[in-house]
Order: structure tokens, then sequence, then C-alpha cells
């Protein structure tokens, strides 16, 4: 329908590009806050709880129902959900799969071009935090020149001359993304990820080593150590578990870390071919993350923070967020370190850069896709028409930067609350209406692992009840205060309309594409089971 | 660092990094279907 059928080179390819999507900046950055803040160690046990019983469910549900819906010539969450959830009310709310992941990226380029000016000024030697200087000196120096870099201070000052750096590494961050969607799943995305994902562990290694190895850098500081870092990081606090914000809070950070939700695996997993595993794939995946974010972001950034800046700056590097802990703090932390210095500040920075570009690589291809199946274009038209809508919004991001209101609007609405509304849905389709029957069997054809019978259970029950919990403490928490919010800050409606724009104009793609789809004779509510469609797949059949 | 803090973060790395090691030990023996 809409030129040659498009597939992943390898099974490792597919797999790689889902990890690459869900690794980015939250794994070092928010992970090591949010974890310290709620309890250290003690977080870990919700953590991997919310991680088993939500997000690795959710997770084989997307895989599962991209890969059945591709099979039936849809590659979009609007027309895959159409097909799971068996009509048109699915399909609609399945444009929250399109929307989110296009909003995301409208900042998401932005940051990550932040990345590659701070790389590129640790390789200049412009960064201008002295390490001689005083402590305070630093910290004041790295914050400017976070805010000359990031407009913070103001609207409109990236289109004046103080902006023109940011802009440069704005197109150029934009332009590679564009590039590698162009050239295709296979030959652009695969291709990437493929070289970066190993880059950025080869990157993340040599930093841990380095502050897993700084000891006791100043002896009139004998506190200030590597031990005393981890202890920050690990040591737990088990009181904090009688408070539900922890769980919330844990349920939150696997849904913002672990990618589900967002509508980019059901766009990656339906150019897989019938029989291809997803049940090990998708596990995959997800290790692939935790590896990341536990096994590294949980070593790396909050024990260097502690070793030079002591209790009492982490702390309040971890109050500032996961951008102030990123932009602000560690660059002061690299200062520290001496002739060494710019060098972890180089190397940080670009795995930094890696990780945003492999996440905003998988932002633009589920918009693409969609726009390519709705109205009918081939893959260089729909790039070009989600190049026209992302320049709109990114435009918008890069210009109303003053106390990043608008992109935080952006960031809780559609990269929070949406996500959480979106897995709900997906998860409700899925057990529901798909029915868990059809859907276990339907993970398990070709799997070459056999999952565990209690998580028919647990997809079925548990995780949808789990996920309405979570999204009603969130609503109850946050959405009072966000709309008050949203009511005084013209900039966060501005950003609402931005949001509200996309979305009718999704819809609109939506109806376009439910015309051409019957027109073309597709099952768009999938009446009907795939052609030799048999019940009781066996997984052991195929697992060796 | 307490011996909760021990237990935690050597439970937490040996869970992430054994489950990665066997995903893909895993993953790299089965055939590789895509390539057919």
């Amino acid at each position: 329908m809409t030129g040659a059928k498009e597939q992943w080179g390898s099974r490792l390819g597919v797999i790689l590009a889902v990890s690459g999507s869900a690794v980015g900046l939250g794994n070092f950055l928010r992970f090591p806050g949010v974890a310290s803040a709620n309890g250290g160690g003690a977080f870990l046990i919700p953590y991997f709880i919310a991680l088993i019983f939500l997000g690795i469910p959710i997770c084989w549900a997307e895989w599962a129902m991209g890969r059945y819906g591709g099979q039936k010539g849809f590659h979009s969450a609007p027309a895959i959900l159409g097909v799971i959830g068996r009509g048109r009310i699915a399909r609609y709310l399945g444009v929250t799969g399109v929307v989110i992941p296009l909003a995301i990226s409208f900042y998401y380029t932005f940051i990550a071009a932040w990345c590659l000016g701070y790389f590129y000024a640790y390789v200049t030697g412009t960064i201008g935090i002295d390490g001689t200087m005083a402590l305070s000196e630093q910290t004041a120096a790295s914050t400017r020149f976070y805010n000359d870099f990031t407009g913070t201070a103001g609207n409109g000052l990236m289109f004046g001359a103080g902006g023109v750096p940011t802009i440069v590494f704005w197109v150029l961050t934009f332009g590679l993304n564009i590039y590698l969607i162009l050239r295709g799943l296979s030959k652009g995305i695969e291709k990437f990820v493929s070289f970066a994902m190993p880059i950025m562990a080869v990157c993340a290694l040599i930093v841990l080593i380095r502050v897993l190895t700084l000891g006791t850098p100043n002896p009139d500081l004998p506190d200030q150590n590597v031990m005393g870092g981890l202890a920050y990081m690990w040591n737990p606090d088990f009181q904090v578990l009688r408070n539900p914000q922890t769980w919330l809070a844990a349920a939150g950070q696997i849904f913002f870390s672990i990618g589900v939700g967002v509508g980019v695996i059901i766009n990656f997993s339906s150019y897989l071919r019938r029989d291809d595993d997803v049940a090990l794939s998708g596990l995959t995946a997800a290790a692939t993350n935790e590896a990341f974010e536990v096994g590294l972001g949980g070593l790396i950034t909050l024990t260097a923070s502690f070793v030079f800046l002591g209790l009492t700056g982490t702390v309040a590097a971890v109050q500032t967020g996961t951008f102030g802990l990123g932009f602000q703090t560690l660059p002061v932390v690299f200062a520290q370190m001496g002739a060494i210095g710019p060098l972890v500040g180089a190397i940080w920075f670009f795995m930094l850069f890696l990780a945003a570009v492999t996440s905003s690589l998988s932002m633009y291809q589920p918009a693409v896709a969609f726009l390519q199946e709705s109205l009918g274009l081939d893959r260089k038209r729909g790039t070009l028409y989600v190049v026209a809508i992302c320049l709109v919004g990114s435009f918008m991001v890069i210009y109303y930067t003053e106390g990043a209101v608008f992109w935080s609007t952006i960031d809780f609405w559609v990269g929070t609350f949406l996500v959480l509304v979106m897995a709900m849905l997906e998860i409700t389709c899925f057990s529901w209406i798909f029915g868990i029957d059809v859907g276990w069997d339907e993970i398990h054809r070709g799997a070459q692992i056999q999952i565990p019978a209690v998580f028919r259970f647990i997809m079925k029950y548990v995780s949808p009840v789990y996920l309405l919990v979570v999204l009603v403490m969130f609503g109850i928490n946050n959405l009072g205060t966000s709309i008050e919010q949203i009511a005084q800050s013209p900039m966060a409606q501005l950003a609402l309309g931005l949001i509200a724009a996309t979305v009718l104009l999704l819809m609109a793609c939506v109806y376009a594409g439910e015309k051409r789809w019957r027109a073309a004779g597709l099952d768009l509510d999938g009446k009907e089971m795939l052609p030799g469609w048999t019940p009781q797949v066996r997984a052991e059949e195929n697992v060796s | 660092m307490s011996i909760g803090g021990w237990i935690l973060m050597v439970g937490s790395l040996s869970f992430v990094w054994g489950l990665v090691a066997w995903c893909y030990w895993r993953v790299l023996k089965a055939p590789d279907s895509t390539r057919q």
C-alpha cells in the first residue's frame, strides 16, 4: 500500500532498536535521583515489583500486538489498536500512541542538542568551569553556562545572537535524526543503534571505572569517598515502603524508563515476521534497559557527586531534578577530577548524546509510519510531513524557553500522564478485548522461551488493576496542581494548545486512513483472525 | 555502607546483569529467523 514492505535486518537489530529507544537520559540522571529520594536501596523493592507486574507484562503485550497488527498490514498504534480493540473507539484512542512520541520529540531533540553542545564544549575546552576556583564560583559558572546554553532565563533568547551555538547543535541533531529516518528501518535506525548501543556501554563503563577508583580524593574530607557515595545511593530506608508515594514513584520510573505505553514498541514490532519471537526479544530489550539504569546509572551519577560535593551538595543536586543534576552539578564534579576531568566530561556527554539520539529516533518513526499508512504516502513524503509538524513544535519549544515551562508542560501531560493512559488502553485491549487466551497464544507464537503461566493471570488481572491504582493516585496527586498552573501560565496554555492541535491533526488522519484501509479491503476492525491462526501454539516446540 | 545496602546493591546488580547476560545468551544461540 505504501511501497515496499519494510523489515528489520536482524533479530538483534530490533532488540537493540527497542533497547535504544528505552535507554535515555532518565537511566543515568532521573533514576539515581528518584531512588535516593525514595529510600535508597529500599526503593529497588517496589521498583522491581513494578517491573515484574507492570513493565514486562505490558512490554510483552505491546510486542505481540505490534507483530499481529503488522501481519494485518498495519504499523501504527491507532490502526493496530483498532484491530486488537476491534473497532473505532480503540482506533481513535490509539492516536495517543502517535501523539506521545511526536510531542516528546519536540523537546527531546532540543535536549539531545544540549548533550552534543556540552560534548563540544568539553572537547574544545570552552565549558568555562575551572576546578581551582572556589566551589561556589564553579557552581555559578556551571549555572551560567547552562542558562546561556538552554535559554531558561527568558523567551526568545535562542533566536538572538547568544543562541546561535544551541541552534547549530539542534540543527545538527535534528538533521541526523531525519537523515537516519529517511534511510529506513534497517539501513537507518538499526544500523545506527547497532553502533551506538555498544559505544554507549563502553563509554559508561569507562566513566564507571573512573568513578569507582576515585577513592578519597580530598584527605581533608575523609567522609567524601566512594563507599560513602555508594552508601548514599544504596543504604535502605525501609520506612518509606509504608508510603504509597514511594510505590507510585517506582511505577512511574519503570514507565518513564522502559518505554512501554509510548507507542514505539508497537510500531517497531509491527515489522517482525509472523513467527519471529517476541517473548525473549521483549524480555531482552527490557533487561538491557535495566542493565543501563540500575547496573550503570545506579553506580555512577550520585557516587561521583558525593565524592566531590559531599552529602549536602549531593542532596541539593538531587533537588534540582534531572537536568540540574546532569547539566549543572555534574560539570562541577568533572572539574574536580583534575586533568582527566574534561576527558571524562566529554565521554559522559557523548554517551548521553548517543542515548538521547537512539531515543529520539524512535519518536519520529511511529509518526512517519502512521502518516504513510493513513495518507498513502511513501517514506520520503511521510518523513517530510513529520518534519513539517516537528519544525512547528520544535520552534515553539526553542522559542518559549523561559523557566522550561513550555516543554515541562508537554512532558507532564504527554510524557507522563498520557503514557499511563496509553498503557491502560493497551493492556485493556490486549487482555480483555483481544482476549488473554488469544493473546497468550500470540505471545508464544515462535517464542524461544516459555513464559511462566502465572503471567497469564498477571496480564489479565494484576497489571490492569495495578495500573488503574497508579493512574488514580497520579491524578489525585498531580492533576489539581497542574491544572492550576495551566490557568496561571499563558505558556502552559500554549503548550496544551500545541498538544490539542497535534491530536486533532492526527485524528483527521485516522479518519482519512479508515476510508483508505476499507477501500483496500483491510480488516481494520480485527473481525477475522489471521489466516492459518490456530489456538494453543506450544512455545515448547520452539524452545531448544 | 550498611549490610542492608550491600545486600540490596549486590542483589540488584546481580539480578539485572544476570538477566541481561542470560537473555543475550539465549538470543545469540537461537537461529535468527529474520535473516531467512
